[in-house]
């Protein structure tokens, strides 16, 4: 384990940062944009996140709405995780933040930031908090992919 | 006054609680309540000793069990000043509200006719009618309500007009705990010829309820936020109302005769509309919670809430991370937020310290417009809790930050 993931206050500081100052935080009226409404029916969370992918490439990616400390640091920083990168690439960093999620082994430096949720899966009622931001992203990837098979 | 340490040991949950939750807190009674012994003995008696089903069978346990649940039925009109025969038992005030809006409203209510309610009613009080607008071309309108969320009667004057057929409010709301002025809303609603169906389900647990004083039309609440078991609630109606309305089912115990041609005489109100084997065991248990709320008495309930409330308030104001959205309501519930920190984040610190709150937007999803936030707190006491309780969540509220709800994820 890196230095980094015992030392809470860095973890802290990350989750808090992209709390108070979420990135990427707006909508575009874009028609490039492929878009998901998401919204937890157990908790407040009310999302939506748009992607652009042009030719199999994440060139950008947005998020709005309420949402609680945990989703909204969580989305902010997949936002700055999966811009710019592609598909394949995409998949992977969302493949290894649902293994971190679910307390499995996992790549840190594929994940950066997003480490700091490395124990957020011990609390079974926040995983959804931790999750919907990635899953949004995840459908928009796969949808993109479909129209181009 | 209260002999509140005497009434903590008629619940075990109190007990209990410190099992899987030390120094548990339990400020959420507006969702539900504990339960005194007194009830869970009803309860647990229906199943060990009387299990029957009632109004059937030619044997003797059989009527002593339909005796007793009938008895349920004359402590809640004595409860509510009303007659006997107009208590329905439901499975709780959702169905009870269902009941006015499906049974009266969809039979009654014309194209255009008025559904007059406000921004600040529970789902299951608003949702029906919105069902029933679109079946009957009813229109919905809103009474305005105050900055703070308080309905007034000024206010309800200026919504008042011909078209108004039904008036759906709540007694007390889920959300600010605002008291409605119901006795001289059901004056002016009759004045126009229109009917009030009031959803009493904050309001009927917490202060004196006089259906016949008020004279009002409706009045919907369930027993599991009162102190007694979940699965059963109550509908009074007007005889003369629950004689002209459709029952939401039809079922066994519902009719008196029924033939081949599909002639059905249903049996008279309140029978009519309870089809179907009820939760026995809990109409059982909601007479044992209405006798221990009449021991205490309901006057000596309200008033140790709004001192209770009062006391609480004070303090919550001093704090400066505090945002207190209805510091001028009457009733147990408070509604606020941790400045900087979302509803919920704050809500999960305080369960960490052993403090059941709730957080959301509390299934008045509307009212968002009125508060400007879309989600908050609310805590909400009952006669039960204590001045030493409200101290230790003040002190937990004083000292929420966002590093602390953060640090719970680490």
């Amino acid at each position: 384990m890196s230095d980094m993931l015992k030392d809470p206050m860095i973890l802290r500081q990350i989750i808090m940062d992209h709390y108070e100052y979420p990135r990427h935080h707006h909508l575009s009226g874009d028609e490039g944009y492929g878009s998901i409404h998401m919204a937890s029916d157990s908790c407040i969370d009310d999302i939506t996140v748009q992607a652009k992918i042009e030719n199999g490439i994440v060139t950008d990616v947005n998020f709005d709405g309420v949402a609680c400390t945990i989703s909204t640091a969580s989305t902010s920083i997949m936002t700055e995780l999966i811009i710019g990168k592609t598909i394949d690439e995409a998949k992977k960093i969302i493949d290894e933040y649902n293994l971190m999620i679910e307390m499995k082994q996992f790549d840190e430096d594929i994940l950066q930031e997003a480490v700091a949720f490395h124990q957020v899966g011990k609390q079974a009622n926040r995983i959804k908090c931790a999750t919907i931001g990635w899953k949004a992203i995840l459908q928009l990837v796969e949808e993109s992919e479909e129209k181009h098979e | 006054m209260l002999d509140v340490k005497k009434i903590r040991n008629d619940f075990p949950m109190f007990k209990n609680a410190e099992k899987t939750t030390p120094n548990l807190i339990y400020f959420d009674n507006a969702a539900t309540t504990f339960k005194p012994q007194s009830v869970i003995d009803a309860v647990v008696r229906y199943y060990t000793s009387q299990s029957v089903n009632i109004h059937r069978g030619d044997y003797e346990l059989s009527y002593q069990v339909s005796d007793e649940y009938e008895q349920t039925r004359k402590a809640v009109a004595r409860f509510i000043r009303s007659e006997e025969r107009e208590v329905v038992f439901t499975s709780g005030a959702s169905a009870s509200l269902n009941l006015v809006a499906y049974g009266y409203g969809q039979k009654f209510l014309k194209k255009g006719d008025v559904i007059l309610s406000s921004e600040a009613e529970h789902a299951s009080n608003i949702l029906p009618w919105f069902k029933t607008a679109e079946v009957t071309g009813a229109v919905i309108e809103y009474i305005e309500l105050t900055e703070e969320g308080e309905l007034t009667i000024e206010n309800f004057k200026k919504a008042m007009h011909e078209g108004v057929k039904v008036v759906a409010v709540a007694h007390i709301t889920n959300v600010l705990g605002f008291i409605a002025p119901i006795k001289e809303m059901a004056t002016i609603a009759h004045e126009y010829g229109a009917i009030i169906s009031v959803d009493g389900a904050q309001s009927v647990p917490h202060i004196k309820t006089d259906v016949r004083d008020w004279d009002i039309d409706f009045l919907s609440f369930s027993a599991h936020k009162m102190v007694g078991p979940t699965g059963v609630g109550v509908l009074f109606g007007k005889y003369k109302l629950l004689e002209k309305m459709d029952p939401f089912m039809l079922g066994g115990g519902s009719n008196a005769r029924f033939d081949i041609c599909g002639n059905i005489l249903l049996k008279n109100p309140p029978f009519k509309f309870e089809a179907g084997t009820p939760a026995i065991e809990a109409v059982l248990g909601l007479k044992a919670a209405i006798l221990y709320l009449e021991e205490v008495g309901m006057d000596n309930i309200e008033e140790y809430e709004h001192d209770l409330r009062n006391y609480m308030v004070e303090k919550l104001q001093q704090l400066p991370n505090i945002h207190l959205y209805n510091p001028h309501a009457a009733t147990g519930i408070v509604t606020f937020n941790v400045e900087r920190i979302f509803a919920q984040d704050a809500a999960m610190y305080l369960n960490s310290q052993g403090i059941a709150v709730r957080s959301g937007t509390h299934c008045a999803k509307i009212l968002i417009d009125v508060l400007k936030t879309s989600e908050t707190i609310r805590s909400s006491v009952y006669f039960y809790n204590t001045k030493e309780e409200v101290d230790r969540f003040i002190q937990v509220c004083s000292e929420i930050t966002l590093e602390k709800c953060v640090d719970l994820y680490l």
